[in-house]
């Protein structure tokens, strides 16, 4: 069933009962000739890409609960495209072109809005990096705008200008970055991808990978085993169990990341700010809650919770940024799980195991790389090479040292991201 | 309407205040729903998407309806719930999320357009022309969405918070709660007993209850007394625990003025951080409302919330009331009602064996199937059997039982159990650890099982804490009845019936959300919105999953559970983040100089939390750049003071402090002479540069080594990991000094003029040559001398105990100032460096090697270090990598802008011929032109070349040539003079 | 959350940093294989269960600590000196 306007208007003349199932539910068959673990957003998207692009569809996507419910379901749903490192940078170019075709590509609205980002800086430091991070986005193709300090009260005249403790010197406007509908990217590749024939089994979750000579040759779920000529693995959280049943031992740790929505307002924040002076982020969603994060508890969790030291940082932050945010109340506060790897950017590529394929290491920053990273993960899977926009994204650049991609410059190694 | 001789609202406190323009009347108690009530105010609100009208439901935070716009002008607090807020003198709401005003909203077209408005609408459309969602779609939807306004300026007040620390934490002041406070004090413990309202006593105030006979009000009034008499209770009203942290930790928020008229010394709110080795959660139960068609008017209410009006606030919610319920408990509604005075039409109870408690008209096995009454209820249809019928009643009273409030339970990743046999879902044991559930959380629905429940968790937690268990307190004698009950979630029948009325979602929506695949309940509540506004699901999770249960064919624990995130009621983010605002967000740290240099004019910026001085005004100059022009040839042509206290200082000393440099050093410090100073570069364990700075050896076992302003910390943690977890072997302390010294530079031909000036004995070129450095007399005081340059001037740094600083700051510049030199700044420091070719973190920017900046010969080869394994990876080493170099305009009046891009001359401006980029640029007094320093591909092999700097973001295009870093004085010469 | 620190007692995680998994007191000796520094810096157990991580109490004591702790509870089970777990290996 396609969806339209028209649709929507024929279906709710006749009471909403003849709408078509989003995806099917189907039990596993005995074999595939490809076995996604994982039906997160990069596990769907590269499951719809291998379908459209490479004309491959018998492929199962195996999700351990529900389609779509780890990280692509806890974020602070931000789309953008201004990285500055070789490989990083090109990539989230790739992905943003996606983006920008998405609605049309799936036929679902993801309700990508490219309301704007803006990057705000509080010391001249501070401005020539993101001078040289804005630089690079326009090397690369992409929109940045330098903003001085009055640019910035014009665009977003409820900032703190005045009284808080690290003014703000300007920021970095990058105006095809914005938001988008978390859950419904989820959703969109996953009936995109059923459409196509793959299989997505849900309450299914993988407890074994079969390997023999070197060469995976399927799975164990809790569901039967399932042959395989070739496994990928696209399981951001638990990306080192699932790696441990093939025997690797990944550059990863696991972090928790907090988010927060306050309850609907009408519209206050037209774009999304990023403060550059204690880590906070915030947009406000179509529905009306302003939704924002920080930075990581910092220690390692597979809880999908955090704690209140990093929640009050967060309200703190918001408090000296914009303090109009005192008079709004935190609806919901959640956890996600994230892939740390050591330079802070993820990992697209083959294993030491032929035929298995491993995607992970988005660190926070996996929601906007969704389409890319399912995108060039079905290049891999299908050709064997790596696509040109993720050719960087090597499992084994942090034993040769070349091109690691530290965005942060806080160092290649564990705990500092 | 107000019923006579009920209710604990002060009648001889009448309290005015205003609601959408109209001044109303009500009592010192009140809120502004028990008031409007008292007046007959039934429609108080619009829904979410179909702006139907709204009126109360509940009597607690939980409400779903009755959000309102509280206060006036920037003061506005949107959402307030009008069942929350207590009315005071002045007090001005509105009703929020309507076109016009509240009873003509042209919003409420949308509920004629519902059809097209079902679940998940927004995702099937709204997709062509592309462009049209960020121009109109888009706009159109986020006005229409949202719930109240607010100002974009701030509160006029301040929020506070708050750390307490007790034994046991009550959460909760019903019967369980002060069972459980009560014997957790007599037992020994410090007790810290919260209760979300205004007043203590949980349901005892809402129901007419007995408790050893006599009415239960007087049983509280004597527990509060018992409490006090401990002497280990702190009672904490208007409190909500909004979250169960790890190990003890929990998040309240108090309303501490809310109620009150706004007063400058008093915070609104304040959000508690409590830590208590013991909780017992006494959180009580919400209502469950049954779904039938058209369930949302006004007049339509919770049971309870009926009799709360009734009995806590005296009044009653309607003139002709009729209950719908489906168990005994809210017969109770049609028995206090009577006893008021109150009319009741019916009893309606689903239950075909239904006996009634008192003189009324029971209708039992029947079901209400529709309501009428277009802003207030009407008239209700109900189906007895076959047959259908009406009533006139113009409020109902529904009940479907009672959800225990498990919510903090779930705040660990605990999910609650399905109890089959009670229908209800109830706390799983042990989900906090130190938390224990008592009475209507814990499924305990009688009053004596909460009491029994609250003094058993007082015991457990006595018990848990070591304490002894006190005989006491008795229990009271009170209603031990169970009620019974059946289960009815939803009624079918035409029209809509609303499960989340906050957000608008009905049983239609969850139906099609299950057709459409979406089975599982994240799915359902995502699709559906069901659970996710401001109620948190409170009233409609339950019904909702049950629904979805019967909707796909399961039963409900394999449909899955229903949990809950913090917090357990939507929180202040003025409280959560008080002390926050303006300068409050993070420390501030001062230099000894930061008032000599404010009586001067500098304008102090932010460096980390340090402020130091940008540059120092003179008359006659008009920006910046001529103050710092003249402050950099002052140094270089007289003497120049600055304070670099900033930087971190770490004192090292014991018998192995220089084997222990020369493990964090990437060069040697153990062979470093007494009275010498060295530059040292630090590296991470992953190859790349951490730090640099320089280190002194005072003494054969005494080095002080100083760090960048930015790293002091990050340093001083790493030299603590590895002198206790990687060499515990190496006998040596260190600490940080950072605070304990101020630290001058002193830089210029006549910097040795200016200090002999202070100093006790004198010092020469050769008494005291470059790199050296010692202690020193200063003004008669015992301090430190270090020569070493940051300028490439003659320079020494002077270090005094911080309490003198302030004084010898203004000494110093004073001095200066007869020499012909003075005080400089940030600005001027930075020129001078660039033009030295002296790196900061602008180049150290954490993905550099010392190959990088140029010094991998300070690798050595002869030692141990951190990070040396990791820099010898190939990729650290390659030729290519981007390279520190100098850049100079081949125009002199070329311009160079730090973040800029550089291209070879005849290359695209793109990523793909990216050859590097510029780090710092100032412009050269001393040179008359820009400098800068960069890093390049293959860099220093390119010295002498031209390539083109590009900014985009400036539009600025720049043919420069590649140079040596070192643009002054390369030879050093001056340094040393 | 809460750190029993040997020398402080029972204090706040506000006080402290985690730098993670404790195998970095498991430095290799100088001249190592370069696999086994690889290793080293960079592979992690990352296990969901118990585990033994660095933390630092920097707004404390300054000692850094070997700290037993489960990733999925994030129950804390015990702590010891830095210095003392390395003598102790």
């Amino acid at each position: 069933m396609r969806y339209s306007g028209w649709q929507v208007l024929a279906q709710g003349l006749t009471g909403n009962r003849r709408w078509a199932r989003a995806w099917r539910d189907p039990a596993p068959k005995d074999a595939y000739d490809i076995v996604i673990i994982g039906g997160g957003g990069h596990g769907l998207s590269t499951a719809y890409y291998l379908a459209k692009e490479h004309g491959l569809t018998n492929i199962a996507v195996l999700e351990k609960g529900y389609l779509g419910g780890g990280s692509v379901g806890r974020n602070t749903t931000i789309v953008r495209a201004n990285y500055f490192l070789e490989g990083n940078s090109q990539f989230y170019s790739h992905s943003m072109k996606l983006w920008e075709g998405l609605e049309g590509d799936l036929n679902y609205n993801v309700m990508h809005s490219q309301r704007g980002l803006i990057n705000l800086f509080h010391s001249d430091g501070q401005r020539d990096a993101f001078v040289r991070r804005g630089n690079m986005m326009i090397n690369q193709g992409d929109d940045a705008i330098l903003l001085d300090r009055e640019g910035c009260r014009k665009l977003l005249p409820y900032l703190d200008y005045d009284q808080t403790r690290f003014p703000i010197y300007g920021g970095l406007y990058h105006p095809r970055g914005g938001t988008a509908r978390h859950d419904a990217v989820a959703w969109g590749y996953a009936r995109g991808a059923d459409r196509r024939g793959v299989d997505l089994i849900q309450n299914c979750e993988v407890t074994g990978i079969d390997i023999s000579g070197g060469r995976v040759t399927g799975v164990q779920t809790s569901r039967g085993a399932i042959r395989a000529r070739k496994v990928a693995i696209v399981v951001a959280g638990r990306s080192s169990q699932v790696a441990a049943m093939a025997g690797l031992r990944l550059p990863i740790e696991s972090h928790v990341l907090q988010a927060f929505v306050t309850e609907g307002l009408k519209p206050v924040i037209d774009h999304v700010i990023s403060y550059g002076m204690g880590h906070f982020y915030i947009s406000q969603s179509d529905k009306g809650g302003l939704v924002f994060g920080g930075d990581l508890d910092f220690y390692a969790s597979y809880a999908a919770r955090g704690n209140l030291p990093m929640v009050e940082h967060v309200a703190e932050a918001g408090m000296t940024l914009m303090p109009m945010i005192g008079k709004a109340r935190m609806l919901r506060s959640w956890g996600g799980i994230m892939d740390m790897s050591p330079d802070g950017s993820p990992i697209i590529d083959r294993t030491a195991v032929e035929g298995l394929y491993l995607n992970c290491g988005w660190c926070y920053g996996g929601f906007k790389a969704v389409p890319g990273s399912g995108h060039c993960f079905a290049h891999l899977i299908a050709t064997d090479r790596p696509h040109a926009a993720a050719a960087a994204y090597r499992l084994d650049r942090f034993a040769t040292g070349r091109g690691l991609m530290d965005e942060e410059g806080t160092g290649s190694q564990h705990n500092l991201h | 309407m107000r019923v006579e001789g009920r209710g604990l609202v002060d009648r001889t406190r009448p309290v005015r205040f205003r609601f959408n323009g109209q001044d109303v009347a009500g009592f010192a108690g009140d809120t502004i729903a028990s008031a409007l009530l008292a007046k007959g105010v039934r429609l108080m609100g619009r829904s979410f998407k179909y702006h139907r009208p709204r009126g109360v439901m509940t009597a607690g935070a939980e409400d779903p309806n009755t959000l309102m716009q509280v206060g006036r002008g920037d003061a506005m607090i949107p959402n307030t719930r009008a069942t929350v807020q207590e009315i005071f003198d002045g007090l001005v709401a509105q009703s929020q999320n309507h076109l016009g005003p509240l009873d003509r909203d042209l919003m409420a077209i949308n509920d004629l357009l519902w059809p097209f408005l079902a679940t998940g609408f927004y995702y099937k459309t709204f997709m062509w022309p592309r462009s049209f969602w960020e121009k109109l779609y888009e706009p159109v939807i986020r006005r229409a969405a949202g719930l109240g306004r607010m100002t974009r300026a701030p509160e006029p007040q301040h929020h506070e918070k708050a750390f307490a620390f007790c034994d046991v934490l009550v959460i909760g002041g019903g019967p369980a709660g002060l069972m459980a406070a009560l014997t957790a004090a007599q037992g020994g413990a410090d007790v810290i007993v919260v209760e979300e309202t205004a007043a203590f006593g949980g349901r005892l105030l809402s129901d007419s209850q007995k408790i050893d006979g006599a009415d239960a009000s007087f049983w509280v009034e004597d527990m509060l007394k018992a409490l006090d008499a401990t002497g280990r209770v702190r009672r904490m009203a208007r409190t909500t625990v909004t979250g169960a942290y790890d190990d003890g930790s929990y998040g309240a928020l108090e309303r501490v003025a809310r109620h009150l008229p706004p007063a400058p010394d008093l915070p609104p709110e304040c959000f508690w951080r409590i830590r208590a080795r013991q909780a017992v959660l006494a959180a009580g139960a919400h209502e469950r409302p049954i779904a039938f068609p058209m369930n949302d008017r006004p007049g339509i209410m919770l049971a309870g919330a009926v009799r709360s009006y009734l009995n806590r606030y005296g009044v009653a919610a309607g003139r002709n009331v009729t209950v719908f319920a489906t168990h005994d408990d809210a017969h109770r509604t049609a028995v206090d009602l009577l006893a008021a005075g109150v009319k009741v039409a019916a009893v309606i109870d689903s239950r075909a064996d239904a006996q009634p408690q008192g003189d009324y008209r029971l209708i039992a096995g029947a079901q209400v199937i529709g309501t009428k009454g277009r802003q207030g209820l009407r008239e209700i249809s109900y189906r007895a059997g076959s047959r259908t019928s009406t009533l006139i009643t113009d409020c109902l009273a529904v009940s479907g039982g009672w959800n225990p409030a498990v919510h903090l339970t779930c705040h660990l990743g605990g999910r609650p159990v399905w109890d089959e046999g009670r229908q209800m879902f109830l706390p799983a044991p042990g989900a906090v650890p130190g938390l224990t559930a008592a009475g209507a959380c814990n499924g305990a629905m009688s009053t004596a099982a909460c009491l029994r429940e609250g003094r058993e968790a007082g015991r457990a937690a006595l018990k848990a804490l070591g304490l002894r268990t006190p005989r006491g307190p008795a229990l009271p004698q009170a209603d031990d009845a169970d009620p019974r009950g059946q289960t009815l979630w939803v009624v079918p029948g035409r029209g809509r019936a609303w499960l989340d009325f906050a957000n608008d979602v009905t049983t239609k929506d969850v139906t099609q959300a299950a057709a459409e695949g979406f089975r599982s309940v994240e799915h359902m509540k995502r699709y559906t919105t069901q659970g996710m506004a401001p109620d948190q699901g409170k009233n409609s999770n339950i019904v909702a999953l049950a629904l979805l249960a019967d909707a796909t064919g399961r039963a409900i624990p394999e449909t899955g559970t229903t949990t809950y995130r913090p917090p357990y009621a939507p929180l202040t983010m003025g409280a959560l983040g008080a002390f926050g605002q303006g300068h409050g967000f993070a420390p501030e740290r001062l230099m000894t100089s930061h008032a000599a240099s404010l009586a001067r004019g500098a304008p102090m910026i932010e460096a980390g939390l340090w402020y130091r001085p940008s540059y120092f005004p003179a008359p006659g100059e008009t920006t910046w750049q001529d103050a710092c022009d003249r402050e950099v040839r002052m140094v270089r042509g007289a003497v120049g003071v600055i304070d670099v206290s900033t930087l971190g200082k770490i004192d090292i000393q014991g018998p192995d402090a220089g084997a222990f440099l020369d493990f964090v050093y990437t060069n040697s410090f153990s062979t470093l002479p007494v009275g010498r100073v060295r530059y040292g570069l630090m590296l991470r364990e992953d190859g790349h540069v951490m730090d640099d700075g320089t280190t002194a050896r005072l003494g054969a076992h005494h080095y002080v080594m100083t760090t960048t302003t930015a790293a002091a910390g990050q340093v001083m943690a790493h030299l603590d990991l590895v002198a206790q977890g990687l060499r515990p072997d190496l006998d040596l302390r260190l600490i940080s000094a950072t605070e304990a010294w101020a630290q001058f530079s002193v830089a210029g031909p006549r910097a040795r003029d200016l200090l002999n000036g202070v100093l006790d004995r004198p010092i020469d070129d050769a008494g005291f040559p470059f790199m050296a450095c010692g202690s020193v007399g200063v003004h008669g005081i015992a301090g430190r001398l270090f020569r070493i340059s940051f300028s490439g001037e003659q320079a020494y740094e002077i270090a005094v105990p911080a309490r003198y600083g302030d004084a010898l700051y203004r000494d110093l510049v004073a001095r200066a100032e007869t020499l012909g030199g003075g005080a400089y700044g940030l600005e001027a420091l930075n020129v001078l460096r660039i033009e030295k070719g002296f790196i900061t973190h602008a180049e150290i920017h954490g993905r550099v090697t010392a190959h990088d900046i140029g010094m991998g010969r300070m690798l050595s080869e002869k030692k141990e270090f951190i990070g040396k394994a990791a820099a010898a990876r190939p990729g650290l080493l390659e030729p290519g990598r981007e390279r520190l170099v100098g850049l100079r305009p081949v125009a002199p009046a070329g311009v160079l802008t730090a973040g800029a891009r550089l291209f070879l001359p005849d290359d695209p401006h793109d990523r793909v011929h990216d050859q590097g980029y510029v780090t710092s640029v100032g412009h050269s007094p001393m040179l008359g032109h820009m400098i800068g320093m960069g890093f390049l591909r293959h860099g220093p092999e390119r010295i002498g070349q031209q390539i083109v700097l590009v900014d985009h973001l400036r539009a600025i295009r720049t043919l420069v040539e590649v140079v040596s870093p070192v643009f002054f004085d390369p030879e050093g010469g001056r340094a040393r003079g | 959350m809460q750190i029993p620190c040997p020398m402080c007692g029972l204090r706040d995680s506000r006080e402290f940093t985690c730098k993670g998994d404790a195998v970095t007191l498991d430095r290799p000796a100088d001249g190592a294989a370069p696999e086994v520094w690889h290793a080293y810096i960079h592979l992690r157990d990352n296990p969901a269960g118990p585990t033994r991580e660095l933390w630092y109490h920097g707004g404390g004591c300054g000692a850094w600590l070997v700290v037993a702790r489960n990733t999925v509870t994030h129950a804390v089970s015990g702590a010891t000196l830095a210095s003392e777990a390395h003598h102790a290996r």
